[in-house]
Formats: structure tokens, C-alpha cells, sequence
């Protein structure tokens, strides 16, 4: 889709449709942790297609720097936050890179950041990592999140200043674990974040797993989601809103490789000014195994000004019959009029009914992580960005 | 004393078979504290009166005027015309995700009047608003008509309409959908508002149920995009016991 008013909308169990047919299955994608098992990055890849490589800055080199001052957490009861070598073997259980940067970056992560909850552990705040970049050298980062049997946390990860950052994250949730994971990219501009969120959910687990974007050159984040055991939950929220001459690139994968589980995936952005650019392509697949699965994908995308571009892709793969539900909608388009009017109509003027109408679109996204200074912080970046219009 | 007053109007609409006349020349004049019942069949075009009324961009105003206090209505915008004093209370009000009752009202408000309420009289006014409509305190911290059932819809359409305090109100079968003790609740905020702030209301409306509860003093029957017939409020009885089948097949 381009930056003409479109949509795709369908609850059917099997379809199929030219925009959306992969050109590689999601699921046969080669998997290494060595950077020389993946060509050198370029445009002709299906994989890059939508993205300028310059604006990697280096992120798939042969060798990158390392982040580890730059990563600020607080020690909580209930919680070890342990500094491992990256040989160690509890790194690389849960996923292996699945492109150049994120084999680049698992290579270059020296040591990794184990978080552990341990079991039963029920933590009322949320758990706070903090990511703060101060320079613009290609670097990388590797964590591995265990969020034991029968624990229940909050963690928010956030990035901001100015970084390069190639980031691998692990996450590990147990059966009957419930986890709810919040990614914030608040970059300064001149940075570029490519990451990889690798999950497996254990049986009957649930993980909430959220990305917001708002600040930074190019981020690109391609968040796993697999079920390994039955009757597990995964909701996948993002959020991003991109200004001119910004790339916003969301890759969400659910593998449904267990039965009887459910998938929600909801990306909501807003794109405003010349070559602001996001890319949503949103995969799932049902595997033979997966009987009972419960999913659907969402993607909808408002363009703000000219000059944007928002490529909204969903792939849904099935290869069992016996499913609950399947479907998934993308939509990128400009204002609903209709919410425009009924505003306007209480006295409101265009301009700030056009604002609440943005604002409430994303913040409903933020609202969903249920953690109040993230929204609030949030909301007010956006509201930075919208009166910049 | 306000009087708005509706000339001639011809609106037409852009459908899939071209352009479609809906209007062919309504006249009507209302001024505070009347009470006006618009009555019509399905199709008569009262819709798009209410509509036309508030300036949704869907409908073309192809002749005749609206004057509010003489102003030209048709040449202000949307939210202009709200600011001068008129209010459409809507039949399918839509969800705004992510804003907050809360929010809109104090926005809306705060657009109405011009500078933002004083917060404590304020949460003061909406939560004896919301009280007297029966309505939950937590109804505040949902987002605008997310997840409302229909009587919800309607009565946060009400509650509007008693906060903003506008000079005019025009009510899209704010009756349809409600059960009798939702109707009465309704009613009662509409005359409410209608005394408290003399308030001129164009009630359209294709039952005569909600005139047992608010009581018009002027009645007027639509049949094909024009005033067939008017009269008081006895006229609403004789619709009561014939029903449109006169109109319709003359």
C-alpha cells in the first residue's frame, strides 16, 4: 500500500491475495548467529526492500562496539539482573538471528544481560532498563529476559539519546508465567535501532508485548512471538508516529507451533511531512500442529500530510484447517471524517479536533501497556510532534 | 429571545446514481423555548434537515437559507455554527477512540465559551449532570461512545447538550432505540435544558412515543423532503391513531 487510501479487510480462514503472498515462507527464514551466513545487505532482498542501507550506519559490519555502561536497571527483590558471557549457554535458547544486523549484533555482544524472575514472583511495579546512548558508534546488545514459572511482572525498556544500536532480545516466558513486556524508542535524532525480540510462551503463559517508536532516524524492530506450549496467550501492540524523513519498520511474527492458543496484534501509526516512511509487515503462521488457534492481526496507519508513506503488508500461512479463527485488516488512510464532525459539531475547531483524533488513535495503543508514566511521557512526545504540524 | 429560521432549503447529496435531490424547499421558524416535532416516514429527508442544520459535508445546500439571528448560517463552518448556539444531538453517534469523556466535554467547553471552565465548579456541574441522567461516575474515564450501548449513546448526547447550553438543539431520533425508562430519563434532561436555558428545540422523531414525554407546541409532518402539513400538538395524536399512510399515497 502506498500513500493512497487503501484497505484490506477479511476475517477468512484461507485466502490468499497478490500483495500479500511472501516470497520466502516466514518460517523457512535461515536462522545463525554468524554474520557470513547472510549476504551483504541490499535493496533487491525482500527482506531490506524498504529500507536505504545507508541508513544503518554500520549495524551489519563485520564488527560493531558493545553497549553495556549505557544500560541503566535497578536491583528489585525477586529479580537478578546478572551480566553472563554471551558463550554462556542459557544465550541462544529462545532464538537465533534471522538477518545480517541482528547476526551482527549477536556476534559482536560480548556479554549479555540475563533478567530473571524467578518463580512465582509477582512484581506490582513495573521493572525499569533503561538503554541511554551517547554516541553515534554502530554498537551491539544482547538480553535474555527469564520470566519464570508462575510469575507475573511488568518490564519497560527504554531507549533514548543518541545511539546505533543492533540489539537481540530474548524473552523467555514460562508456563503459566504472565509477563508484560513495553520496548520505548524515544532516540534522539541521528540514531538508527535495529532489534530482534525473540519470545517463546510456555503453556498456558501470557505476554503482553508492546512497541512504541517515536524518535529516531530508522528503527526497526522485528518482534517473535512463539508458542511452544497449549493454550498460551501473545497480545502484540505497537504504536510509532513518524516525521518527516523518518523510517519505521515493524516486522511482528507470531508462529502458532502449539494448539489451542491465541494471537492479538494491533499497530496503530501516524505519519506526518516529506518522506516520512513506515513499513508494517505483519506474519503468522498456523502450523499442522497448531489445531484451536484463535488470531487476529490488525495494522492501520494515518497519513498526516503529502509526502508520507506508510507499506502495510499482512501474511497469514495455514497449514491445519482446524483453527477457531483467522483474519487480520490493514488500513492506511487519511482523517475519518465522521470523527472530524461529530467534534466539530460540540464547537471544536478542525486543527484541534484533528488533534484529539490523532492523539486518541495512538494513545489508545500506549493505554494498553497500563503503565501511567509511559503514557503520559508518551502522550506529551506526541503531542510535541503534533504541534510541529 | 433567538429565532432560527430555515428558507427554502433545497439539499441534495452525491450518491452511486449521481446526484439526489433530498430536500425541495423546507421552510421552518423557530425561536427559544418552542418546541418543534419534525414527524415523517422513513425517507422523508428529516435526517438530512438535522444534518444540513449542523453543516456535515456530506449534504449540498443547493438553494434557500438558514439564518441564525439573521447571521448566515450556511456560510460558517461546522464548529462555527456550534460556537453561535447550535446543537445536533446525533442519531448514530461515532466511537472516538483513545479521548476521553472527560477530555472532550472540558474541549468542547472550553470551544463553546472560549476560555477553559473553572475546574472545580466544573466536575462540580458534569457530575450533577451525569447524576440526574442517571449515569455512572466511571462513564467519565471511557473513551467517547467506545463500547456505549445504545441508551448510553443517547444519554451522553443529552449530557452534552445540558453542559454546552446552546441556543438551538436539534435531536436526530434521540427516542429510537431507548426503552421506556431510558425515554423518560432523556425526556427529562431535554425539558431540563429547555427551561433552565430557554432553550429552542427541533425534535425529529419518527414514533409519537417521546411526545407523551416532552410536549411540542408545534408539530410538523415531513413527506418527501417538505413540510406536508402542520399544526399543534393534536396533529402528533392524529399521527398517533392514522399513522403516514395518508401522506404518503396522496
Amino acid at each position: 500500500m502506498t500513500d493512497s487510501s487503501a484497505n484490506v479487510q477479511h476475517g477468512l480462514i484461507e485466502h490468499s491475495h497478490g500483495a500479500g503472498v511472501p516470497l520466502q515462507i516466514r518460517s523457512d527464514r535461515p536462522r545463525s548467529k554468524s554474520v557470513s551466513d547472510f549476504a551483504a545487505i541490499d535493496q533487491r532482498q525482500d527482506l531490506w526492500r524498504y529500507l536505504d542501507s545507508s541508513a544503518l550506519k554500520g549495524l551489519d559490519a563485520d564488527v560493531l562496539a558493545e553497549y553495556k555502561n549505557e544500560v541503566q536497571f535497578a536491583e528489585t527483590a525477586g529479580v537478578t539482573f546478572t551480566w553472563i558471557e554471551s558463550t554462556d549457554s542459557r544465550v541462544g535458547l529462545i532464538g537465533l538471528p534471522e538477518d545480517r544486523v541482528a547476526a551482527a549484533a549477536y556476534t559482536n555482544a560480548s556479554k549479555t544481560l540475563l533478567v530473571e524472575i524467578a518463580m512465582d514472583v509477582v512484581l506490582v511495579e513495573p521493572l525499569r532498563i533503561n538503554i541511554v546512548g551517547s554516541s553515534n558508534t554502530a554498537s551491539a546488545l544482547h538480553l535474555v529476559i527469564v520470566a519464570n514459572k508462575f510469575s507475573d511482572a511488568t518490564i519497560v525498556l527504554e531507549h533514548s539519546g543518541l545511539g546505533v544500536l543492533g540489539e537481540n532480545i530474548e524473552i523467555d516466558v514460562q508456563d503459566e508465567a504472565k509477563l508484560n513486556f513495553v520496548s520505548v524508542q524515544n532516540w534522539e535524532s541521528g540514531s538508527s535501532h535495529v532489534a530482534a525480540h525473540y519470545s517463546r510462551l510456555g503453556r498456558s503463559s501470557y505476554l503482553k508485548h508492546s512497541v512504541a517508536t517515536f524518535g529516531g532516524d530508522l528503527v526497526r524492530i522485528t518482534p517473535v512471538s512463539t508458542f511452544t506450549g497449549s493454550g498460551a496467550e501473545v497480545e502484540m501492540n505497537g504504536v510509532y508516529f513518524a516525521d518527516a524523513g523518518q523510517h519505521i519498520e515493524n516486522r511482528p511474527f507470531v508462529d502458532h507451533a502449539a494448539p489451542n492458543c491465541k494471537s492479538r496484534v494491533t499497530y496503530k501509526g501516524a505519519l506526518q511531512g516529506n518522506k516520512a516512511h513506515t513499513v508494517w509487515i505483519g506474519d503468522v503462521l498456523i502450523r499442522v500442529v497448531a489445531e484451536g488457534t484463535d488470531t487476529y492481526e490488525l495494522n492501520r496507519n494515518l497519513l498526516l500530510t503529502d509526502g508520507a508513506r506508510a507499506d502495510s503488508v499482512p501474511n497469514l500461512e495455514i497449514e491445519t484447517g482446524e483453527i477457531e479463527g483467522a483474519g487480520h485488516a490493514s488500513a492506511s488512510g487519511r482523517f475519518d471524517d465522521e470523527q472530524l464532525f461529530y467534534l466539530q459539531a460540540r464547537g471544536i475547531t478542525v486543527d484541534e479536533a484533528r488533534r484529539l483524533v490523532v492523539l486518541g488513535f495512538l494513545v489508545d495503543i500506549l493505554q494498553r501497556t497500563g503503565v501511567e508514566d509511559v503514557i503520559e511521557r508518551m502522550t506529551s512526545v506526541l503531542e510535541d510532534k503534533l504541534g510541529r504540524s | 429571545m433567538a429565532i432560527l429560521q430555515i428558507k427554502n432549503l433545497h439539499v441534495s447529496v452525491d450518491t452511486d446514481q449521481g446526484t439526489k435531490g433530498i430536500l425541495k424547499g423546507v421552510d421552518l421558524t423557530i425561536r427559544s423555548g418552542e418546541i418543534h416535532a419534525v414527524m415523517g416516514p422513513n425517507g422523508s429527508g428529516k435526517s438530512t434537515l438535522a444534518y444540513s442544520i449542523a453543516g456535515h459535508p456530506k449534504y449540498q445546500v443547493t438553494d434557500g437559507e438558514i439564518l441564525l439571528d439573521g447571521e448566515n448560517v450556511l456560510e460558517m463552518s461546522v464548529d462555527e455554527r456550534a460556537r453561535a448556539g447550535l446543537f445536533l444531538a446525533m442519531q448514530y453517534p461515532v466511537e472516538i477512540p483513545g479521548v476521553s469523556v472527560s477530555n472532550f466535554l472540558r474541549t468542547a467547553k472550553t470551544a463553546i465559551t472560549g476560555e477553559a471552565p473553572a475546574l472545580r465548579t466544573w466536575i462540580k456541574e458534569v457530575r450533577e449532570s451525569m447524576d440526574n441522567l442517571k449515569m455512572d461516575p466511571t462513564f467519565s474515564e471511557r473513551n467517547v461512545n467506545e463500547g456505549f450501548s445504545g441508551g448510553e449513546k443517547k444519554r451522553h448526547e443529552i449530557l452534552q447538550m445540558e453542559l454546552l447550553k446552546p441556543r438551538f438543539a436539534v435531536l436526530d431520533e434521540t427516542d429510537s432505540g431507548l426503552d421506556v425508562d431510558a425515554l423518560k430519563i432523556v425526556s427529562e434532561g431535554v425539558n431540563r435544558a429547555h427551561t433552565a436555558n430557554d432553550l429552542g428545540v427541533l425534535l425529529i422523531t419518527h414514533y409519537t412515543r417521546i411526545l407523551k414525554y416532552i410536549k411540542p407546541d408545534f408539530v410538523h409532518v415531513f413527506v418527501d423532503g417538505k413540510v406536508a402539513e402542520q399544526g399543534g400538538a393534536e396533529l402528533a395524536d392524529r399521527l398517533e391513531a392514522e399513522g403516514y399512510d395518508r401522506y404518503v399515497k396522496a
